[in-house]
This record gives structure tokens, C-alpha cells and sequence, in this order.
């Protein structure tokens, strides 16, 4: 009894310190940028006291900015979470996994043969390529001796990534037109998201985040071995398939839209579980909310130190997670590796 | 059977295994040095066998003997040698991390390199000899990171093969973003070199390359014997008297200085370090002879892209375009097989 | 290849083992009987497989030191120890693609100068080696395509055609069917009469421990409970001290050792 109180506590606290970190990240992102804007403007313009007209030709042209850094950051988050519960593997990330190598190889063949440019069809795309990657590397790395642990999944994750990124490279160095598209799509950056891209990215957003709720206590009751769960009467093969399929889908809207950004779907639930303990129903929503403070986090961080311009947020994020993966391969222990 | 007879059965076996070994060790010269005389012979214009030799001792140094001298000698040689250094040092890193996949350009320390020499040519804009030594001193900077923080005792091997792929995907995003803000008559010579390539070797590159590859690969042969007994694992070499961590820093700084000078001279070649060690062991059943082969298969598999980039394709594509593309099959193939036995990877 | 095994004086005094900061073994005191077949027992995590490693200079002791011949075996030649003291570990890894008779010459390590050409005195020791586990015909063989008796009496081939005095052996015959339990235990149990090798091995099931061993080592949490010859020292008394498992002994009719039958709690 009294540790359910504690575990209660603590989610209280938690959740909490993430709604700050999120609306401070909101403030700062809509405050921050080539021209500042002290925050009671901002708060002026959401009350309708702020009568600046350039105020809130700026603050207006941020706000879809960093609402599609927060639903970004949330589907990362969700997406890192289920991957991690259905590979039953601390470090299954889209960035480890070359999840997001097999989306640019579609996204590449997009722009070079289909002639390919608009969002919706860059999202199929890209939700192909991820899906057919995610499966390729989790069935090599699953099959034979001890199942997909972590160092056959980050193996075959970059080994699938070096032979994808060398067909990358077949289709774009012959035409540079290509070339010019894809490199700006390669670095994951939000700093051109358009209200467009959130309306794009939103129905994927609930279709993935409705999927991972509803399949968050099979999940737990997977997380206990395959066996074991089909005994407490999960069907193991749906739920996997249909979490695998919300996942991927988070992920690869996302990078579809806005680039490859690795580590934030590695970092949230890692950090989740630290505190509050291995539960699906409580890691997803709080892998969301921290995933969306963490992005809109990183994207200031990154105008703060790109200025006078700007850092791509994924390589802020790259740079933020290289730590906490050290950390994480630290913390597994031996035999799991 | 009586001792003797044993003893004398034991010997022909072994006997059949070094033949072996011999066999398939010059079977495998002998193909290069086919496909090197392609490499020559072969290209936008072809010359004969005799003109080439005819061009390569002449005086001048126009036309044909320009193309030969020039452009394809270096080719031919640093090619070679680059894949021979990969072959080598992807074998070694397999061995010591007994791990088909963990070779240099799969790990993340070729990367270390790349990345140094991407943000030389493109934000530095510098290129040449000062890229290279650059290039060189990144990856074993990077390399001693990654084995800095994966530690020391059991999990060494699991950590730094986790840790270099976590590197990997780091300095990918860096080199990603210096691709979009450098300029864009710089990326594609960047790009180029990102997959390895011997477009743009010179004679100049030679004679560094040979004396780093000779020293560092001839090492490597001594400390073979005691490579091959951590092959069964780090509790019986100790058991064994081998002197595990003497020969793990002399086989791991030989291979990454071997993968380094390479990738500072081409690029680095995709999957060649990831192939040959596997193709090798496969051939000669890891036999003692599968480290110099493991070399001899890098060249390979460079000269035969390189004539296949060049001939086949109407867009002359890198070499390092086509052997990457080689490591997919071979990859699945090796993964599947491996698996099928059950063995631990 | 030595006829019979030189005897050596080889003893653990209060050695303290362990990983990091967990110490596993306590001031431990023990001796290894010479030329006799000794048997570790004792629940998992009793610290069998550390004992072991310490007296293979896997780990060093934190405290205390393991002698050999009045030396410490941490001051001696790796390689001349080597030619003494072989290890089996549990898992040892076998390289892809390689032949039978390549991975026994690999025991021939500690006795090759540095090119590593075989010589008469190693081809002479791998045959023996081969034929005692039973392995000749398979020495064109590649270990990958063997089962897991065969590749196991593969690694004991190994391990022979190392030549020691004294061999250790974790688990020898962990995952193998019962038949080729027996088998791989009456090698050993031959090569201990004829050679008069010392033979110490970590084994589960304590039947047959007890059926093969001159000498057996009774541990519990890191300490040393019980030694002594199997007929004197099996009691249901040591089962519950050490299991924490209340049994019957009976005779064994065809042996005439203590035969151990675990009493269940249930009926």
C-alpha cells in the first residue's frame, strides 16, 4: 500500500516538473529567436492585450514552429518508447536502428524518380521505407542464438544502414539537383514547419498516440517474456504488429516532415523509467509530454547557439543524446547486452 | 591405430591445410594481379598489355603515358593497398571483438575520420595532405574515446561495439549538417570522399600509404598467434598464457592506424573491411593464413569495383558506391547463416 | 608428451575474490589433492566458478595467494604456467569455419615459439589428445558442423593437448544428454588413472560428482563447508547445510557410493 502512495508521489512530481519543462520550453521557443520578445508580450498576445503589430507578425510566425515541435517531439517520444517495449531492448532508437537511413533511401527515391516534393506523399513514403526497414533489421537481428538482443539489433541497424546509405548515394551523386533537395531534408530541422506541416502530421499523431495507449498494458504484460504473455491471454503477434505499426508511423511522420531527428525516442522513456518504473501506462504519456518538452528544448538551445542563424534541432539532439546513450550502455547490465 | 600412425595421419592432415592455405593464397595473387592488369589495360580508352608497359618505362609524360602513369597507376596502387589496409584491419577488429560485424566502418571509427576530413574540406576548406594527417589523427582520437568509455573487464567488447555505433550515428548528424552548410561546389567532392573513392589518388599519396600499411600490417602478422587465441575467448587465451591486454592495445592500434591512413587516402571504402575477414575465414576455414588473406580479398574487392564503377555504369560512380552496395547481400547472407547454426554473435 | 603427470603442491591460502565490490570468496584455505579427481559442488552463486578462475589466474585475488609448487602462480611466466595449469571455461567461442584438428593444435600455444610451426612433439601430443576423446575421424571436420557432445569432447581436446599437470573444468558437461555426460566423465576419470593428471571440475548434478570424485569440495556462500572423500562426507546433514534440501542417501548398488535422493516437500 505504501509503496503504491510513493509510486503515486512520485508520478505526481514528475508529471508536474514535465508540464513546466514543456510550457517553459513553449515560452522560451515562441520568445526566442533573432528578435526577442520579453514574455509578458507573449503573454499579452495569447490575452489579447499586445497590440504590437510587428510583436505579433513575430511571435505568430513562431507559434507553428513550436507547435509542431511539440507534437514532433511527443510521437519521438511515444515512438522511442514502444520500440524499446517490443524489441524488449534499452537502446532501440529510429537513429540506432537505421530506421531513419531506410526512410531517406525512399524519400531520396522520391525526389530522384517519382519527382516527388509535397508532404503527404513524402510521408508515405518515408512510412514505407521506415517500416520496411524497422522489420528487415529486427528479423535479422531476431533470428538464431538469444534472440534480438542489443548488440545484434545496433549491428544489424548499422550494418543495414551502411548498404542503404550506399544506395542513398547511387541515386543522388549522378544528379545534382537531387542532391541539393536531400541534403536539406537529411539534417532533422523544424525550423521551417508551417502550419501545413501541422495539420499534416496531426492525424498520424493521434492515430499513433491512440494505438500506444491502447496497447500500453498488453505491452506490460509482454514486457514479461512472449510466453508468459500469450499465458495471460495477449494476443502477442497482434499487439506486437499493431504497436510496431504505430510506432514506425510516429517516427516516420515525423521524419518525413521534419528530417531525422535521433535520440529524443531513445532519451524520454529511458528517463521515464528511471523514475517512475517499467510501466507501458504510465511511460507513454510521460514519454510524450517530456518528448514534446525536450525537441521545443533542444530547438531553442539550438537558436541560442547557432546565432546569428541556427543549429538544426537534430543535431542538438544528437549531441544532447550521445551522453544519455553512453549512460544507458553503462547502465544495462552485461548479460542483457 | 598405434601412436605412430596417429601422429602420421595427423601430419597429412595438416599438410592438406597448409596446402590449402598456400593454394588459395596464390590463387588469390593471381587474381589481382588479372584484375590489376585490367585496372591498367581498362578504361575511357583501353590500351594494350604491351603499350602499357611500353607507357610506363617511357620518358613522356603526355597522352597515353599520362593516362597510365598519371591517372591509373596511382589508382592501381594506393587502390590495392587501401584494401589490403581495410581487409587487415576489419579482420583484426572482427577477431579481437569476435564479431563478423564489428569491423572498423561499421563501429563508427572510420566515421571519426570522415567526419574530420568533411569538416576540413567544407567548413575549413582545406583539402589534401592536411585533410588526411587530420583525418588520421580524428579517427584515433575518436577510436580512443570510444574504447575510453566502454571500460575495461567483461563487457568491453558488447560496450565498445554499442558505444561505436552510438558515435556513428552522432557524427553522421554532424557530417550531415556540414553538408548543408557548406557550399555547394564542396559537397560534392565532400560526398565523394564520404564513400570512398580513388578518383583523386596521386603518386603522392604512395609512399606514406605503403610504409603505414607495410609496418602497421607486418605487426599485425606477429601478433597473430595470440589474435587467433582470443578467438576462443578471453578466458581461455588467459588460461592459455596469452598476454591479453598487450595484444589487444598492439592488434587495436595497428588495425585502426591501418583504417585510418586508408580512409585519409580513399575515403572509406564501404564494407570493404567488413567483407574480406568473413570472405577469408570462409575460404581457408580460419586457417592461419586468413589474415594476409583477409588483405588480399580487400584488394579485390576494390580493383573488381573499382573496373566495375568504371566499365559497366554509363555515371562513373565511386568505388565506394559499389562495394557498399556489395555489403547488403553479403550482410544477410552472413546473418542468416551465422544464425542457422546458432551461433552467439 | 609426458607418460604421467608430474605432482605439484598447489593450494589457495586465505584468498578473497570477487567482482568490483562484492567479494565472493572469503579468506578461503584450500588444497588441491595431487593426481586425484576433485569435484566442486555447492548452490549457484556459491562461488565454484570464481574458486576456479582464481586458481587459473583469471582473477586475482583481492587478498591472499595462490601457490604452485611454493610460488605464486602471479609471479610465474604466463606461458610456463600454462604448460601446468589448463582451464575449460564454460563458454568457450569457437571460431567460424574452423577445422578440428586447427582448434586442438591451438592448445599447443603455451609450448610454440613465435612463428608457431608445429613440431614433432605437438603433432605427437594433438594425436593423443584426439584419439583419448574419441575425435579422430573428425579432425578434417569443421567444429561448426559437430554436435554439442562432439564439439564439447573437441574442447577437451584442447585442453589435453595442452599437456598440464593439472586441469580445470567449468562445467564440463553442462547441456549435453546424459550419455554424453558419462562419456566425457569417463575420459576424464581414464586420463586421471592412467596420467595421474589432477583433474579439478565444477559439476551440477551431485551423483554423478559423487560417483567420479576421489575428493569432493562441499561450498556454501563463498566458504568451504565440507571436504573429503564422497563416502565420507555425503550425509543428509551437508545436502540441508548446502541446499537447504532435506534427502535420503542410499547405497548405490552397482558402485556402492552414497547415492543422494532429494526428499520433496509435498507427499
Amino acid at each position: 500500500m505504501n509503496l503504491e502512495t510513493n509510486k503515486k508521489y512520485k508520478l505526481i512530481i514528475s508529471l508536474i516538473f514535465e508540464v513546466i519543462f514543456v510550457i517553459a520550453g513553449l515560452f522560451l521557443s515562441i520568445a526566442y529567436g533573432s528578435k526577442s520578445i520579453p514574455l509578458s508580450d507573449i503573454a499579452g498576445y495569447f490575452l489579447g492585450s499586445n497590440d504590437d503589430a510587428f510583436q505579433i507578425a513575430v511571435i505568430s510566425a513562431r507559434i507553428p514552429r513550436t507547435v509542431f515541435g511539440l507534437l514532433a517531439g511527443a510521437a519521438l517520444g511515444v515512438s522511442g518508447a514502444l520500440m524499446q517495449s517490443i524489441t524488449r531492448n534499452p537502446i532501440a532508437d529510429p537513429s540506432i536502428l537505421g530506421v531513419n537511413t531506410g526512410a531517406s533511401l525512399m524519400v531520396v527515391i522520391g525526389i530522384a524518380y517519382l519527382g516527388i516534393s509535397s508532404g503527404i506523399e513524402l510521408i508515405g513514403l518515408s512510412f514505407v521505407g521506415a517500416l520496411l526497414t524497422a522489420f528487415f533489421v529486427y528479423a535479422i537481428a531476431s533470428v538464431g542464438y538469444g534472440g534480438a538482443n542489443s548488440i545484434k539489433l545496433a549491428l544489424a541497424g548499422a550494418a543495414v544502414s551502411t548498404a542503404l546509405g550506399a544506395l542513398v548515394n547511387t541515386i543522388m551523386l549522378p544528379d545534382s539537383q537531387v542532391m541539393k533537395e536531400f541534403r536539406f531534408w537529411q539534417v532533422g530541422s523544424i525550423s521551417g514547419a508551417t502550419w501545413e506541416d501541422v495539420r499534416l502530421l496531426i492525424p498520424f499523431f493521434i492515430i499513433g498516440i491512440v494505438f500506444a495507449v491502447a496497447c500500453s498494458s498488453a505491452l506490460n504484460a509482454l514486457s514479461l517474456g512472449d510466453e508468459m504473455a500469450v499465458s495471460l491471454g495477449v494476443k502477442v503477434g497482434q499487439i506486437r504488429i499493431v504497436s510496431a505499426v504505430a510506432g514506425v508511423l510516429l517516427c516516420a511522420a515525423v521524419t518525413a516532415l521534419a528530417g531525422p531527428i535521433g535520440f529524443v525516442g531513445l532519451m524520454m522513456p529511458h528517463i521515464v523509467r528511471q523514475l517512475i518504473g517499467n510501466d507501458m501506462r504510465i511511460i507513454v504519456p510521460m514519454s510524450a509530454i517530456g518528448g514534446a518538452g525536450l525537441l521545443t528544448f533542444s530547438d531553442v538551445l539550438g537558436r541560442v547557439l547557432g546565432r546569428p542563424g541556427e543549429l538544426e534541432v537534430g543535431i542538438i539532439t544528437a549531441i544532447v543524446g550521445a551522453p544519455v546513450f553512453i549512460w544507458i550502455v553503462w547502465k544495462t547490465k552485461t548479460r542483457s547486452i | 591405430m598405434t601412436c605412430k600412425e596417429l601422429e602420421d595421419n595427423l601430419r597429412k592432415i595438416y599438410k592438406r591445410q597448409w596446402i590449402r592455405t598456400a593454394a588459395c593464397l596464390s590463387l588469390f595473387v593471381v587474381i589481382i594481379v588479372v584484375l590489376g592488369v585490367l585496372m591498367m589495360t581498362l578504361g575511357n580508352t583501353n590500351y594494350s598489355l604491351k603499350e602499357v608497359v611500353q607507357y610506363l618505362f617511357s620518358d613522356e609524360t603526355k597522352g597515353g603515358a599520362y593516362t597510365i602513369k598519371t591517372l591509373r597507376l596511382p589508382k592501381l596502387i594506393v587502390g590495392g593497398l587501401a584494401g589490403f589496409a581495410f581487409g587487415i584491419s576489419g579482420y583484426t577488429f572482427q577477431s579481437l571483438l569476435r564479431n563478423p560485424l564489428a569491423s572498423p566502418d561499421i563501429i563508427g571509427v572510420t566515421a571519426g575520420s570522415s567526419a574530420a576530413a568533411v569538416f576540413c574540406i567544407l567548413i575549413l576548406g582545406i583539402s589534401g595532405t592536411a585533410a588526411s594527417v587530420f583525418a588520421v589523427v580524428a579517427g584515433l582520437v575518436v577510436t580512443g574515446l570510444i574504447l575510453l568509455l566502454s571500460g575495461k573487464g567483461k563487457s568491453f567488447s558488447s560496450r565498445m561495439i554499442l558505444i561505436g555505433i552510438g558515435f556513428q550515428a552522432i557524427l553522421n548528424a554532424l557530417i550531415s549538417w556540414m553538408l548543408l552548410v557548406g557550399s555547394e561546389y564542396d559537397v560534392a567532392t565532400a560526398l565523394r570522399w564520404l564513400r570512398g573513392s580513388l578518383n583523386s589518388v596521386q603518386m603522392s599519396d604512395v609512399p606514406v600509404t605503403l610504409v603505414v600499411t607495410v609496418i602497421a600490417s607486418g605487426l599485425l602478422f606477429v601478433c597473430n598467434r595470440y589474435l587467433r587465441m582470443m578467438q576462443l575467448g578471453d578466458e581461455y587465451a588467459k588460461a592459455l598464457g596469452v598476454p591479453l591486454t598487450a595484444t589487444r592495445v598492439c592488434c587495436m592500434v595497428c588495425a585502426l592506424i591501418l583504417s585510418a591512413v586508408a580512409t585519409a587516402a580513399t575515403g572509406p571504402i564501404a564494407s570493404v573491411a567488413f567483407l574480406s575477414g568473413p570472405i577469408a575465414q570462409r575460404v581457408l576455414r580460419n586457417s592461419s593464413g586468413t589474415m594476409v588473406l583477409s588483405g588480399l580479398v580487400g584488394t579485390i574487392l576494390v580493383y573488381a569495383s573499382e573496373l566495375v564503377s568504371k566499365n559497366v555504369f554509363t555515371t562513373s560512380y565511386p568505388v565506394g558506391v559499389i562495394t557498399g552496395l556489395l555489403g547488403a547481400p553479403y550482410l544477410l547472407f552472413l546473418l542468416l547463416n551465422l544464425n542457422k547454426k546458432g551461433e552467439k554473435i | 608428451m609426458s607418460e604421467i603427470a608430474l605432482s605439484h603442491d598447489f593450494y589457495a591460502e586465505k584468498i578473497s575474490t570477487g567482482y568490483e565490490d562484492r567479494l565472493i570468496l572469503k579468506d578461503m584455505n584450500i588444497t588441491i589433492p595431487a593426481g586425484k579427481f576433485s569435484v566442486l559442488i555447492g548452490p549457484n552463486g556459491c562461488g565454484k566458478s570464481t574458486l576456479l578462475k582464481s586458481f587459473a589466474r583469471l582473477l586475482k585475488p583481492k587478498n591472499g595467494d595462490v601457490v604452485l609448487d611454493g610460488k605464486s602462480i602471479y609471479e610465474l611466466p604466463t606461458q610456463l604456467l600454462a604448460k601446468h595449469i589448463g582451464l575449460l571455461p564454460q563458454s568457450p567461442i569457437v571460431p567460424a569455419g574452423i577445422t578440428v584438428a586447427d582448434l586442438v593444435s591451438r592448445g599447443r600455444f603455451p609450448y610454440q615459439t613465435l612463428f608457431g610451426q608445429l613440431r614433432k612433439e605437438d603433432y605427437e601430443a594433438i594425436a593423443i589428445a584426439m584419439e583419448a576423446m574419441g575425435i579422430t575421424d573428425l579432425a578434417d571436420k569443421s567444429v561448426d558442423s559437430l554436435s554439442g557432445g562432439q564439439r564439447q569432447r573437441v574442447w577437451i581436446a584442447l585442453v589435453l593437448a595442452q599437456d598440464t599437470d593439472i586441469l580445470l573444468l567449468d562445467e564440463p558437461t553442462t547441456y549435453l544428454d546424459i550419455a554424453y555426460q558419462v562419456e566425457i566423465l569417463d575420459c576424464l576419470a581414464k586420463l586421471n588413472e592412467i596420467k595421474k593428471t589432477t583433474i579439478v571440475a565444477i559439476l551440477h548434478d551431485i551423483n554423478l560428482s559423487i560417483r567420479y570424485a576421489d575428493h569432493i569440495f562441499a561450498m556454501k556462500k563463498g566458504e568451504l563447508i565440507a571436504e573429503g572423500n564422497p563416502k565420507d562426507i555425503i550425509t543428509p546433514e551437508l545436502m540441508r547445510t548446502i541446499y537447504g534440501m532435506e534427502s535420503t542417501i542410499i547405497t548405490d548398488p552397482e558402485t556402492g557410493d552414497p547415492y543422494v535422493i532429494p526428499r520433496s516437500k509435498v507427499g
